[in-house]
């Protein structure tokens, strides 16, 4: 697996510690040849020429919807719709179905640990609607109790927003309960796989959620594609969130009548582009294996927080239980802003984020600012590891007589 | 890795560690609340006048060293000066982070906020050091309403 490093022309050429892929991840060769391969051989406009090269460019998009219909078990390719990212795609679905679907007293009920893309536009449907929004809160352990879970979500509940992993703490939810547990309820639940999707397996039927959203960015795609998965009967019910070419049948001046789906929702010329890209990675994934790419993650991961629990002033800001834990480690130099931090890693050549991870609601819940965030990836390494932790101890050093007084 | 130590010195780690304006006025004539959403740093700026000469001036809130220290600082600078020479060491202190300083000789007004020189090279912080700064800069044009 330490090989895989190699695939990876950005992390060849600059010898960065890279720790941001929860953020973003680089990209492999295969990707960026795919994507390189596409634009030299095969662009045109898809569904909208008669010449050969346009219907080139429709087959591989559309080619590019049956493998990701495959890749997470669906049960057609018409409910696999390409946005741009997860943000648009919930977006798509807090107005597509939240305005339309939501009464008065009706609730919505979130996890606090929502990025802020599955959060702020539930605000403004709620508000719309007059309905409530409801939060399930964390408990010592980064982890939403069973109790919480049958306690916020009620007959009233009619959307359940959940990230299946947390991008600050890096807990695994048990969205298989909370979905079953909503469904029993009369609810509908809306899945961020964003930070699930790089390292597990979904079978978006396995897990019966009725919408599932993900961005190709952060699972080695190029940037500026994402997908929403919904079940068929709630997106045929559903009316059209952009409008425009492409999504309609017929125009007329006072009326208009929109395509089936999966077109309904895909307005304008589609970023084809990505979606290769998106396929390319999604063989790069499935070439390595999840399997594989678990076990090594598992590895690095658990080699860094026994590493980072050694240093008496690190505070770590995930679950005890390694089972319900990703990839993604929250840290504080207790005493040091992040940002500080962060900083001085960066003049050692570790790349981790600092801040809120956008998860404003969060942090206040959990008493604090920002936080340093180190995630990992099927290419980092143990040396990778070696170095943050190295520049962490520097980092320390530079505060350390300070803080003592 | 040079820049970097040169930067969290002396001057900006006691400033931010410790610092004695770091409190609240027992009397002020003007506060302002500054803040950078992205980080979540927060200050809020006290500031008591005598006529025209700042007499006295404090902060609260929390944030990062560079910010923090960078409050501090200004603050130990615009003691004492008139309100037309805070606005001229304030404007100064943003040109030079701006690196838009030609003559060198400008900086020496800007007394131990000099420390903050090489904050240019790190894009991703000049916020944090320019954030009490333009707090005071919207006080004092409030204040000339
Ligand atoms: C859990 C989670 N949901 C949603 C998003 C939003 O992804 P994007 O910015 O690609 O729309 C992110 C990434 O920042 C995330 O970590």
């Amino acid at each position: 697996m330490d090989e895989l490093k190699k695939d990876f022309p950005i992390l060849n050429s600059s010898n960065v510690a890279y720790l941001d892929s929860g953020a973003t991840t680089q990209k492999p060769q295969a990707v960026i040849d795919a994507v390189d391969k596409y634009y030299k051989t095969q662009n045109a406009n898809p569904h909208r020429g008669a010449y050969s090269l346009s219907i080139e460019a429709t087959r591989v998009y559309e080619e590019g919807r049956e493998k990701i219909a495959q890749f997470i078990s669906s049960e057609t390719s018409s409910q696999i719709i390409f946005t741009k990212n997860a943000s648009e795609a919930l977006n798509l679905i807090a107005y597509s179905y939240g305005l339309e679907n939501l009464k008065k007293d009706d609730e919505v009920v979130l996890s606090i640990m929502e990025h802020h893309s599955n959060l702020v536009p539930w605000q403004f449907v709620t508000k719309k609607t007059n309905s409530k929004l409801k939060y399930m809160y964390i408990n010592e352990n980064f982890e939403l109790s069973d109790e919480e879970i049958y306690s916020k979500i009620t007959d009233n509940t009619k959307i359940v927003g959940i990230t299946h992993v947390s991008n600050v703490t890096g807990t695994i939810n048990d969205v298989e309960k909370i979905i079953k547990y909503a469904h029993k309820k009369g609810a509908i639940v809306v899945l961020d796989a964003s930070q699930s999707i790089p390292h597990m397996k979904i079978d978006v039927q396995k897990l019966d959620a009725d919408f599932v959203v993900f961005s190709g960015h952060k699972m080695l795609s190029p940037l500026g594609i994402g997908v929403l998965y919904g079940k068929k009967n709630i997106l045929e019910n559903m009316n059209p969130f952009l409008m425009g070419g492409d999504m309609i049948e017929y125009v007329y001046e006072q009326e208009t009548t929109f395509a089936p789906l999966p077109s309904k929702f895909e307005a304008g010329t589609q970023n084809v582009g990505g979606v290769v890209g998106l396929c390319a990675a999604i063989d790069y994934i499935e070439m390595v294996g999840y399997e594989n790419i678990q076990k090594h993650e598992k590895e690095v991961v658990n080699y860094a927080i026994n590493k980072l629990k050694e240093l008496d002033y690190i505070k770590l800001y995930i679950t005890p239980n390694e089972s319900n834990h990703s990839a993604v480690v929250s840290f504080n130099i207790i005493g040091v802003h992040p940002h500080d931090v962060a900083s001085i890693l960066d003049a050692n050549g570790v790349c981790v984020r600092s801040g809120n991870h956008c998860a404003q609601p969060l942090m206040r819940y959990l008493g604090i600012d920002s936080t340093c965030r180190a995630s990992f990836y099927l290419y980092n390494t143990k040396e990778d590891v070696d170095k943050l932790v190295d520049s962490i101890q520097k980092a320390y050093k530079m505060f350390e007589k300070y803080l003592s007084k | 890795m040079d820049n970097l130590e040169e930067l969290y010195n002396d001057i900006i780690m006691e400033h931010s560690m410790n610092s004695y304006n770091k409190k609240e006025l027992k009397s002020c004539d003007f506060c302002e609340m500054g803040h950078n959403p992205n980080c979540g740093d927060e200050i809020k700026l006290e500031v008591k006048l005598n006529g025209d000469i700042i007499e006295d001036m404090a902060f609260t809130g929390h944030g990062c060293a560079i910010s923090q220290s960078s409050t501090s600082v200004m603050i130990d600078v615009l003691k004492g000066k008139t309100i037309k020479e805070a606005k001229d060491i304030i404007e100064t202190f943003i040109n030079m982070i701006k690196r838009e300083i030609k003559d060198e000789k400008e900086l020496e007004k800007l007394e131990d906020a000099i420390a903050f020189k090489n904050i240019s090279n790190m894009p991703a912080r000049v916020k944090c050091a320019l954030l009490a700064w333009h707090t005071m800069e919207e006080l004092l044009n409030k204040k000339g309403e």
